[in-house]
């Protein structure tokens, strides 16, 4: 009991920061860097509904977020759907049809196939997005995309969007967290230690990982939408392989199966790769060295990797948990 | 839609394949043997690529540079398994992960030492001219690149069903554990295969130069067309490699020619088809 009075302390700290944040003089740099990290706490959480409580290591979660976010900017641009409410909806139901097309592909397929098959997937997404010209704009994206207001709140400011972003975050956190309790995230967290126990006992395992598939493609397709109009520009990087190593990445600096530590994960590599890019050229080069250093020495997240120096500190040797073992036997069926 | 066409597409298609096949041969070798997806290996092809043009530049021969650039790339290739890769044998997505770190990294180093303007490759110029049969117009290097790769494919054939080498490979697949208990050393030839796959893909690199050119985000492109190779030939089989080679090389050359703008997605064809009716692959065995 004491333990969770003192995480609700720092939650609601933790809010009090978030919504005090744009009045404390931050530069509006930041304000806006900081909205880029509440959109990509909800990507992760969605990706870690699937890594962390299902067990499927999805390597396409970009293309659903891409798909909501192209959805966006398409349904602007082209055809002139300017609703808050509207693009949001297209969004999200364009990657729920992704992510069933996809999952359906994909499921049959377990462990290192399902890796394989969901980077292949990917990457077709993604040629879709360079190739055709027509519709996504190819190379050069799709540019003006205009924040659509929400009711008569402009949100064209840094300040105004920072809070949209910050009230999708809760809001998704407190859905995904809902759903990790019940008990259909109860089951899913079955299929992910022991999928054979769980058929045995009579549970369709992959309607459950389909069911996970397509929810957690909806949160993506989600923050995707509100990338787009964060960033108003979409083109194919957003959707590239290299962002969904990206969404992984944050999931496991954040700790895989833990939906709260992907804030920190998020704000991590969002301050990082912006913060490298503004110093040097090579922040690719260097981005891909911190990702070695990531998955070699914290590979159960900056939580574990501070109580491994921790015991160190104290004298003991504890060795990193290869990221495998995080997310349970469902990765070998 | 006329017999030229049909014609000209079915040989373009087979010379991209070719490229493919060499690209493929060490990803399916590689993931069969030691279960890691090296998503770096794309990144190797642009690798030799790039070091092939730049000794194409300083006048060595072009059979040369591409020999030369595929030994500089297996280097890299070796120094990063030997280095960080064969710690993580067991555990397939930290590998795979550190594979993704390091095709960034290759990438971008690409780009800081040779820019970011395409470069185009000339063929030898025994091989600069074209084939006319009728209407058809065939660069003769195409055929060339076709009969290279089969007998790359030939000889690897013979390489793992004829050699006391092809032999440890097929055993270490099959049953790792027992390959081990018997004595087989079964890490040297970890560290063998991991450095062919990488000659391979960089020999690829400057073979491929002519059809391809060499540009930044080439491997990124690459990517999806090799992973669907695998996918349909059977993840792990050689033969599967070849075949699924072939496949996606023919239907990437006929979308690209009848849908230009949905190129790629014509892959996921295959791709679902396969999954659905055969998730091992062609000649994949059932894990």
């Amino acid at each position: 009991m004491k333990r969770a009075g003192l995480w609700g302390l720092v939650a609601v700290a933790g809010l009090a920061l978030a919504i005090a944040l744009p009045h404390l003089g931050v530069p509006s740099f930041y304000i806006s860097l900081a909205s880029q990290m509440w959109i990509y706490a909800i990507v992760a959480m969605s990706l870690d509904l699937l890594v962390g409580f299902t067990g499927l290591v999805n390597f396409s979660q970009a293309a659903f977020f891409g798909m909501g976010a192209y959805a966006a900017a398409i349904a602007l641009t082209r055809y002139h759907i300017a609703g808050f409410g509207a693009q949001i909806g297209l969004g999200v139901l364009l990657a729920m049809i992704t992510g069933a097309v996809f999952g359906i592909v994909a499921l049959r397929s377990e462990g290192v196939g399902f890796i394989i098959i969901t980077i292949a997937l990917n990457e077709i997404v993604w040629g879709l997005a360079y190739q055709w010209v027509s519709m996504s704009g190819g190379d050069n994206g799709i540019t003006g995309i205009l924040r659509p207001p929400l009711a008569t709140w402009d949100l064209s400011d840094n300040t105004s969007f920072y809070y949209v972003a910050l009230g999708a975050y809760s809001i998704a956190l407190a859905l995904l967290v809902m759903l990790v309790r019940s008990p259909f995230g109860l089951v899913l967290r079955g299929v992910r230690d022991s999928p054979r126990r769980m058929r045995a006992l009579g549970y369709n395992v992959w309607l459950f990982r389909y069911i996970a598939f397509i929810i957690s493609a909806a949160f993506a397709g989600f923050a995707g939408v509100l990338f787009a109009w964060y960033n108003q520009f979409v083109g194919p990087v957003n959707l590239a392989l290299d962002t969904s190593t990206q969404f992984l990445i944050i999931v496991i600096l954040g700790g895989i199966g833990t939906l709260y530590g992907q804030l920190l994960g998020a704000g991590i590599v969002v301050f990082l790769s912006n913060g490298l890019s503004a110093v040097t050229h090579r922040w690719v080069l260097i981005l891909g060295a911190v990702y070695v250093l990531i998955v070699m020495y914290a590979p159960d997240g900056l939580v574990g990797l501070g109580r491994r120096l921790a015991a160190r500190a104290r004298g003991r040797r504890a060795a990193a948990v290869p990221v495998e073992s995080l997310i349970g036997e469902g990765a070998d069926g | 839609m006329n017999v030229t066409f049909y014609a000209q597409n079915v040989l373009g298609g087979l010379a991209y394949g070719s490229l493919l096949f060499l690209i493929a041969a060490g990803l399916t070798l590689v993931f069969g043997m030691m279960r890691l997806v090296n998503l770096a290996q794309t990144a190797f092809y642009l690798l030799g690529a790039y070091i092939g043009l730049t000794l194409l530049a300083h006048g060595t021969n072009f059979w040369f540079s591409g020999f030369a650039a595929g030994l500089a790339t297996m280097a890299v290739g070796f120094a990063i398994y030997a280095i960080f890769l064969h710690r993580y044998h067991a555990d397939d997505l930290t590998s795979l992960l550190l594979t993704l770190g390091f095709a960034l990294m290759l990438d971008d180093g690409i780009l800081a030492l040779w820019g970011g303007d395409p470069h185009s490759v000339q063929p030898p110029a025994a091989l600069a001219g074209s084939i006319h049969i009728g209407s058809l117009v065939f660069p003769q290097y195409w055929l060339a690149v076709i009969a290279i790769s089969f007998m790359v494919a030939v000889a690897l054939f013979f390489f793992q069903r004829r050699t006391m080498f092809g032999a440890i490979i097929r055993a270490a697949v099959d049953d790792e554990e027992m390959a081990r208990g018997m004595g087989v050393d079964v890490n040297r030839a970890f560290y063998i295969v991991f450095a062919l796959g990488a000659f391979l893909a960089g020999i690829g690199g400057l073979l491929g130069g002519p059809i391809t050119s060499a540009y930044p985000g080439l491997d990124g492109e690459l990517t999806p067309l090799a992973f669907a190779v695998i996918i349909v030939g059977g993840m792990g089989s050689l033969v599967g490699a070849f075949v699924g080679a072939i496949i996606i090389g023919l239907i990437n050359a006929f979308g690209k020619a009848l849908f230009p703008e949905l190129a790629y997605f014509t892959i996921f064809v295959p791709v679902a088809l396969i999954m659905a009716l055969r998730p091992s692959g062609l000649f994949g065995r059932k894990p």
